[in-house]
């Protein structure tokens, strides 16, 4: 292997291994443009992972062989949707409309999402038999590169840019709709106001309850995406309890590093990818446990660095963290 | 009254609105016409701005009708005030920093799912030539001064429609530069139909801009004038009223000392704004120096400069205690203020932000005053309790128990703890702000009791007040604060009510008089 081969493989592996943060991240981006702080990503990661993996599962193993690959993805990005979905609707309930503590919020539903996801999957695992895994057949959907063969033999960037399962593409994808959204449609500068100065939105005729609630569902279930992701492909469409551990925290970090802006998310969550997997890549006479606690000591470096920041613009959100009492007007 | 040019836009009748139990607006009909500017005048608290929230739709009155363009309105929030073509501007400006001009002002509007910026920029730049305005659609907001967030909101509500605008004290933040445009542009906005109502203080902006004046005196309707037809001295008449005898106990006083000499004192603000500029005066001991003017004139940071908790850009505070040196307190830290044997005694404006924490008992409280007294890393319980009994008994602190959050207590007994507290520590200097706001008749009497008590044992008390009625019998002599310089210094047994409300507004003696 030469060391282009090296580096190619380094990038390729580093965008598969990220993509679970990208969704983590784009989601938690959307939740905070809102003003909601919502650090139970990890609970919905892991939420999405067990009941995505159930709804392919299941969903085979009551189709039989006529089960078609496209609809087990759909039905899994489904399942892992609403799941995280439901858990940012609690979490929405409590500090929306409650206006409770958000941080305790996110933390509770962290701790509470981690062992539903958990629970479901272990508790599907032991009844059929100590083992789930979705056939080859369909694994195949969840894995393989969605663009023909021909564009991947480009050297060099073929790999990069075109061997990829569809869940980067979906990634991407998002990101840019984000982008969209965010920057040039009312509702997306609706949404950026109610985050920054709910008061000044509320004046305004915005809807501040509304507007909170469909940023913090819709960001839940694409964050729970990314666990999804993660269990039916780096995990090899097994239920894993182990994998999955510490990717919510991550991404809560990666918001901050991406500027809130989900463009960033996508090489942000390609370098963490890449920092996650440096230890089977690069070999120095170091231990492992070195590498592995690489994203960390990164993350902590980037938030010294970032929380330096000069630009208004790359501040967080101005009300980000604050309940919002109409009546403090 | 209605001739064919001035139609009526907005007819308010007999609108009253209450807070718990204090009334803001009392039974208030009022008129604002097309094509003329009506200028509301009252001193604070007067329930100017709680009628015109009435009228944006921040509050909802309790009883009483609007009607709008001659057909009665429902306005229960905003957005049925733009509906209505009403908009407002407040004091405190509703604008999303990090968004530019132009998306500020398309904020909450219907229109398609894509945002078409440059069209909302080109109608900003039509709606600003036409009345005179100098503004950039793509500058962010918060690289505006606040005379361009000003002309922002201005747009704002042109830009949604509005032709009845009402602006809260918009000159308190300007320059006189930037309040000569503002007026050039309210004059435009006039002449092009619109209904234009001013919220002020200042007489002298009412003579320059104004076609009618309606004055409000403790949430009544007063009565209203044409602007050509009277002169300053009427309207201030009218915005105090009659004096009223409140027959409060005032001694001579005692051997007056100089206690605090105060010279030049500049204080600027964070925003580079001067909040005080070149005040001079000396409080004495065993005398009330009451303290007046509008709100915002430099009460609070001349006490704050005082009391060391803001920065001084220039002058002296000579302060002598009984029978020793006197020395500068410019440039000590609060606490070296009070080891220089300095006993200050403060009652914040905002008596639970500053002064005691919410979710502590008395005693807590009381020790916040005293917690470095006792030995070791332990506070010392004892002390604080036997105050905290002291004062609930003497001042009647109605409160189930010593160790009850004042933050549940009702808003007169919270401001008892408060200045029994600072009483208790016995000052040679004891500052007040505004230590009767909210509070009921029997309690504000204990309260001016104890103010007069320290001044027979001869502290300086100085009692920064609003209601001038209250200034006149209990202080010795008033200081009035304009915009942050000395109006005037006067006698407060021998001055008329009318001469301190002309001085307040800027028409009295001139500055840095000195009684």
């Amino acid at each position: 292997m030469t060391a282009l081969d090296a580096i190619v493989a380094l990038i390729f592996n580093a965008i598969l291994n990220g993509t679970p943060l990208m969704f983590g991240t784009m989601g938690e981006i959307l939740t905070e443009k809102s003003g909601n702080l919502n650090l139970g990503v990890e609970g919905m990661m892991y939420m999405g992972g067990a009941f995505g993996i159930a709804g392919a599962y299941y969903y085979e193993k009551a189709a039989g062989g006529a089960a078609s690959g496209p609809l087990a993805i759909l039905i899994a990005l489904l399942c892992a949707f609403l799941a995280g979905a439901f858990g940012a609707l609690c979490y929405g309930f409590v500090t929306i409309t409650l206006r409770a503590n958000q941080n305790v919020t996110g933390l509770a539903l962290a701790i509470l999402g981690t062992g539903v996801g958990q629970f479901v999957g272990e508790y599907m695992r032991l009844r059929e038999g100590g083992y789930v895994a979705v056939s080859n057949a369909l694994k195949d959907n969840f894995q393989n590169p969605v663009f023909p063969e021909f564009l991947q033999s480009i050297p060099v960037v073929g790999k990069i840019v075109f061997g990829h399962n569809l869940f980067v593409y979906l990634g991407i994808l998002t990101a840019v709709v984000m982008t969209v959204y965010f920057n040039k449609t009312r509702r997306g500068l609706n949404l950026r106001a109610v985050g920054e100065s709910p008061a000044t939105a509320d004046a305004a005729g915005i809807n501040i309850t509304r507007t909170k609630y469909l940023a913090t569902v819709i960001g839940g279930g694409i964050s729970a995406i990314g666990g999804m992701v993660y269990i039916m492909t780096i995990a090899g469409c097994v239920w894993n309890h182990e994998g999955l551990a510490g990717e919510g925290w991550l991404a809560v970090a990666l918001v901050i590093f991406c500027l809130w802006r989900p463009l960033n998310a996508l090489w942000g969550s390609a370098l963490f990818g890449a920092l996650m997997i440096l230890y089977m890549r690069v070999h120095l006479p170091i231990p492992d446990e070195i590498y592995k606690i690489l994203p960390y000591v990164v993350t902590m470096i980037v938030l010294v660095i970032t929380s330096m920041r000069r630009k208004k613009e790359d501040h967080p959100p101005e009300s980000l963290g604050v309940a919002y009492f109409r009546e403090e007007r | 009254m209605t001739s064919v040019e001035n139609t009526c836009a907005v007819r308010m009748e007999e609108v009253t609105k209450t807070f718990g139990s204090v009334t803001a607006n009392d039974r208030v009909t009022l008129e604002i016409r097309k094509g003329e500017i009506l200028s509301l005048l009252g001193e604070n608290g007067s329930g100017k701005t709680t009628l015109m929230n009435m009228l944006a739709g921040i509050y909802f009155p309790d009883s009483g009708r609007i009607y709008v363009n001659g057909k009665e309105a429902t306005i229960a929030s905003p957005r049925d005030a733009f509906a209505h073509g009403i908009g407002m501007i407040h004091q405190h400006f509703k604008l999303v920093n990090v968004l530019s001009a132009a998306e500020n002002v398309v904020l909450g509007l219907e229109g398609g799912v894509f945002l078409d910026i440059r069209e909302v920029s080109r109608r900003i730049r039509e709606i600003a030539g036409q009345y005179g305005f100098a503004v950039d659609p793509a500058k962010k907001v918060y690289d505006m001064s606040v005379s361009e967030k000003q002309t922002l909101e201005i747009i704002k509500l042109l830009y949604r429609g509005a032709d009845i605008l009402i602006l809260d004290e918009p000159t308190a933040v300007l320059t006189p530069q930037e309040t000569e445009k503002l007026f050039d542009v309210l004059r435009r906005m006039k002449k092009d139909g619109k209904a234009i109502v001013i919220i002020t203080h200042k007489l002298h902006e009412v003579m320059e801009l104004a076609d009618r004046v309606a004055v409000l005196r403790r949430g009544e309707f007063v009565g209203e004038m044409k602007v050509s037809e009277t002169d300053t001295a009427a309207m201030t008449n009218m915005m105090v009223g009659r004096q009223i005898s409140l027959n409060i106990e005032r001694s001579e006083p005692r051997d007056p000392k100089p206690r605090l000499a105060i010279t030049g004192l500049t204080v600027v603000d964070g925003e580079g704004v001067t909040k005080l500029d070149h005040v001079s005066f000396t409080a004495m001991g065993g005398e009330i120096l009451g303290i007046a003017g509008v709100a915002g004139s430099g009460q609070k940071e001349l006490l704050e400069a005082v009391a060391g908790l803001c920065p001084i850009k220039e002058g002296k505070i000579l302060y002598t205690p009984e029978g020793k040196e006197p020395s500068d307190l410019v440039g000590k830290t609060p606490m070296q203020i009070k080891d220089a044997g300095v006993a200050m005694a403060f009652v914040p404006e905002d008596r639970l932000g500053m002064g005691l924490v919410g979710g502590m008992g008395m005693v807590g409280n009381m020790m916040l005053r005293s917690w470095r007294e006792g030995g070791g890393i332990f506070v010392r319980h004892r002390n604080p309790g036997a105050l905290a009994k002291t004062v609930m008994d003497e001042l009647e602190v109605v409160t189930p128990d010593v160790n009850y959050p004042v933050r549940r207590l009702s808003g007169g007994n919270v401001q008892k703890v408060l200045v029994g507290r600072e009483i208790a520590t016995a000052p040679s200097v004891l500052m007040s702000a505004y230590a009767v706001r909210g509070l009921d008749i029997n309690t504000s009497y204990t309260i001016y009791n104890l103010m007069n008590q320290q001044k027979e044992k001869g502290v300086a008390v100085i009692f920064v007040g609003e209601d001038l009625d209250v200034l006149l019998e209990l202080c010795d002599r008033i200081l009035v604060l304009y915009d942050g310089r000395v109006s005037g210094i006067v006698n407060a047994r021998e001055v008329a009510k009318e001469e301190v409300g002309l001085m307040m507004t800027r028409l009295g003696k001139g500055e840095n008089a000195d009684a």
